[in-house]
């Protein structure tokens, strides 16, 4: 054995190799991205490891391979969960017969996402278990369980970390050498395999049947435990029974229950901690899933016992829980000293607001000025989507009017095209997204006439999630270096009539491009194709000379963080500058070079 | 040893190799170590923290409100900011030099740090680092992320010996920056040394 000090998301992974995975696929999202990048650095003979092309494509590759005797992994974010969810609700019905544990990483806040879903509520739909770890120590434990589980129940399992988990750093024990999970191969059996509403009448009332029983087995998993005494317990899940661990220091002989696994509930687990108990707490983040549950096994067994968290106004109904805000909610329930809160701040000065901008010399600046100026004027619409390039939205550039979900764009440029014919309707995506789920909205617009002009940044890289590759950039996470496929040659193959690619970074052509698209009828695609400054070496810095007027124009019109004022006076951060040269075509008087 | 430590800054300062340092110098000591980054559309010119807690008994990834025996800050504000972190008995080693924040040059709020500077000093035990002058030797503020270790383990604050720390730095820096690496946290060493703590 030897220690590694990990990430969350890198123990998830080693103990997936642990349990001789063979396949795993994904899609990058915050906070799981690093789990399939950490496999990557183990090579094992036999693995099989894939930046799908979104999450609806992995979990069906991870799924079949999984049919046919395979240990496989996917990895996603909570809101990667909606889009396999149409293969995941099937699945469910279908089962499994290697090992298939699917993470979705849960994001309370939420810090990086556009929504506070919970996972767990996820699999009480679906109908399959759930692992919620508590931290990368016991992640690393569970996910090896994970496998197991999924195995002897012939289902696929969901397990759900947390951004703190995700992202915490411990230490690990981990084999010098995987193991290698031998499996036996795809075996035909349509009766188990092809889904038909008959084998889901039969499965239905199998997993009915089948998940109390789990909820029995997982009574005795040992992650679910209580310690402590006394007519007051605490139930927990995930990283905030770590908080609850953190407050209880000092109390430890009260009742504390960690539910390792949401679903199935582990009901004679959850009686045997409420002996004796006249109030309970449940100290969760996300929904009041465990508060529920206990709500229903206390109403069901008749049992004196009062049950508070998110529903009682005890616990914040969204945002995440931390220690602090634990620490406050049990000092007021178990009746303790609070916890130190830390020197008196009340009277702290205003703070600078650090807000996230894109950065200096991002293409995408370049890209939405272009589109700008183009547009000045005229009535236009511009739908964002997912990936750095929302942060088109932050002022000066101010160009992004919706945002709503991977690939919403295209098809909601389409919509206002249609509530509003005579402004001109523009979509912005990435490259990654527009494989990942933008390439149906275009088929869309043309099939049904609409009027859109589709601008995808091609940066050449999956940026915001720390630059994955994608089918685009012409190498794989098997390390192979693979034919790219063309946007334009796949925009061109649908039958969009009009694609021009051009430079962000040369303003006049970009201009230019954008108002020959917007003056013609029907779907017209502009390819503004430029690398992201991270991936790119800079090609030098740029200069304000004698000649400038401070008329600070070049702030105002793209607001690029090297453009900064001393002594209101405006200058370059070299530190920060790339050179890309779009404050140059800005200065009305040729000022910097 | 139980121990947390509070880094924090602004995203590119070099926080995150300062953590890395510390965990792994007190692992290899055989002390067991958790850490958190903030990762994420916070590191773009954003406010980036780093827990560090070494000790058998911490059970949250994040360092609760009072309890950091010491905070390492890279920025006056920043240092403001994560202020509820500190124990009432704690240090705060934190550079002078202000960073504006990306937005200042389009709405100018006059933000140059002295305000922070003043309430740090009325709120806790603290030492101002000119980083300026500190790294002019070697010719970039971004050595501030290992001169600030050293300032640390000068002060007597880090619960680590100089020895433990220059090893790692020895492991993880590129070779090349070494040697302004191990000079910068020695520079920084002398200033923790010097007693300058209020």
């Amino acid at each position: 054995m030897k220690r590694e000090y990990v990430m969350g998301n890198g123990a998830i992974a080693l103990g997936a190799l642990a349990a001789g995975v063979n396949v795993v696929s994904g899609y990058p999202g915050t906070p799981s991205s690093e789990i399939i990048e950490t496999i990557s650095k183990y090579p094992q003979p036999g693995l099989h490891l894939e930046w799908s092309v979104n999450e609806k494509a992995a979990m069906e590759v991870a799924a079949s391979a999984a049919y046919a005797g395979a240990r496989t992994l996917v990895t996603m974010k909570q809101v990667g969960l909606n889009v396999a969810s149409d293969p995941l609700m099937s699945l469910a019905y279908v089962g499994v017969k290697g090992g298939m544990v699917i993470v979705s990483a849960d994001d309370p806040g939420p810090i990086s996402s556009q929504t506070e879903q919970d996972t767990r509520m996820f699999a009480q739909f679906c109908r399959i278990p759930v692992f919620d770890p508590s931290s990368p120590e016991e992640a690393y434990r569970m996910i090896q369980d994970a496998f197991v589980y999924s195995e002897k129940y012939s289902t696929p399992v969901l397990f759900r970390p947390t951004t703190r988990i995700c992202h915490a750093y411990a230490s690990i024990s981990v084999p010098e050498q995987f193991p290698v999970h031998a499996y036996e191969g795809f075996v035909k059996d349509s009766k188990r395999w092809v889904i038909f509403p008959r084998l889901s009448f039969a499965n239905h009332a199998m997993i009915e049947k089948r998940n109390p029983r789990i909820g029995e087995d997982f009574s005795a998993y040992a992650p679910n435990h209580f310690t402590g005494t006394g007519t007051k317990a605490i139930f927990a899940s995930g990283v905030s029974y770590a908080y609850a661990k953190e407050y209880l220091k000092k109390y430890p002989d009260v009742r504390l229950c960690q539910i390792a696994t949401p679903y199935p509930f582990p009901e004679q687990l959850a009686l045997a901690c409420l002996e004796g108990v006249e109030e309970v707490i449940c100290i969760e983040e996300l929904s009041p899933y465990i508060e529920t549950q206990l709500q229903q096994l206390i109403g069901a067994h008749r049992l004196p016992v009062k049950v508070c968290g998110k529903l009682t106004g005890h616990v914040a109904p969204s945002g995440e829980n931390s220690a602090d805000s634990v620490a406050r909610i049990l000092s007021d329930f178990l009746g303790t000293a609070p916890a130190d809160a830390g020197p008196d701040l009340s009277d702290m000065p205003a703070l600078p607001q650090r807000p996230p901008v894109l950065c200096a010399g991002c293409p995408h600046r370049a890209s939405f000025y272009a589109v700008k100026k183009a547009m000045q004027g005229k009535k236009s619409y511009f739908c964002g989507d997912i990936g750095c390039y929302t942060l088109g939205n932050a002022m000066p550039l101010d160009m992004v009017d919706t945002c709503l979900c991977m690939g919403a764009g295209i098809t909601m440029a389409q919509g206002l095209h249609w509530t509003d014919p005579d402004a001109a309707c523009f979509a912005f995506v990435g490259d990654s997204t527009f494989f990942a789920s933008g390439m149906t909205g275009v088929v869309n617009a043309l099939y049904n006439e609409a009027d859109m002009t589709l601008c995808v940044l091609d940066n050449s890289t999956t940026a915001m999630t720390g630059h994955q590759p994608h089918p685009g950039t012409g190498r794989n996470m098997m390390g192979n270096i693979v034919d790219k496929i063309s946007i334009e040659s796949t925009l061109a193959g649908m039958g969009v009539k009009k694609i021009l690619t051009v430079d962000p970074l040369d303003l006049s052509a970009a201009v230019a491009a954008v108002q020959e698209c917007a003056a013609l009828p029907g779907v017209k695609a502009i390819i503004f194709k430029s690398p992201c400054i991270a991936i790119s070496k800079p090609t030098g810095k740029m200069q304000i000379s004698e000649k400038c007027i401070q008329c600070k124009k070049c702030i105002r019109e793209i607001g690029c963080p090297a453009l900064i004022t001393i002594d209101g006076k405006v200058q370059i951060d070299e530190s920060l500058c790339t050179g890309c040269g779009l404050c140059s075509q800005v200065c009305p008087v040729s000022a910097i070079q | 040893m139980n121990k947390d430590i509070l880094i924090c800054g602004v995203g590119g300062q070099g926080t995150v190799l300062a953590s890395k340092l510390i965990a792994s110098a007190a692992t290899a000591c055989g002390e067991t170590v958790h850490s958190a980054e903030t990762i994420g559309m916070a590191q773009r010119g954003g406010s980036v923290t780093s827990h560090v807690r070494i000790g058998e008994d911490a059970f949250s990834p994040l360092i609760p409100s009072g309890s950091a025996d010491l905070i390492l800050a890279f920025e006056p504000a920043e240092v403001v900011r994560n202020l509820r972190y500190l124990k009432t008995d704690g240090l705060v080693l934190v550079s002078s030099v202000p960073v504006k924040p990306t937005t200042e040059s389009l709405n100018d709020t006059g933000y140059d740090g002295t305000e922070m500077l003043t309430y740090l000093q009325s709120k806790c035990r603290c030492l101002i680092i000119d980083a300026r002058s500190l790294c002019a030797p070697f010719g970039s503020t971004r050595y501030f992320n290992v001169a600030i270790l050293g300032a640390a383990v000068g002060a007597g604050a880090l619960g680590l010996a100089a020895e433990a720390v220059l090893q790692e730095i020895q492991k993880k820096v590129p070779a090349k920056f070494v040697d302004n690496n191990i000079a910068a946290f020695r520079a920084g060493m002398q200033i923790g040394g010097a007693n300058g703590i209020k």
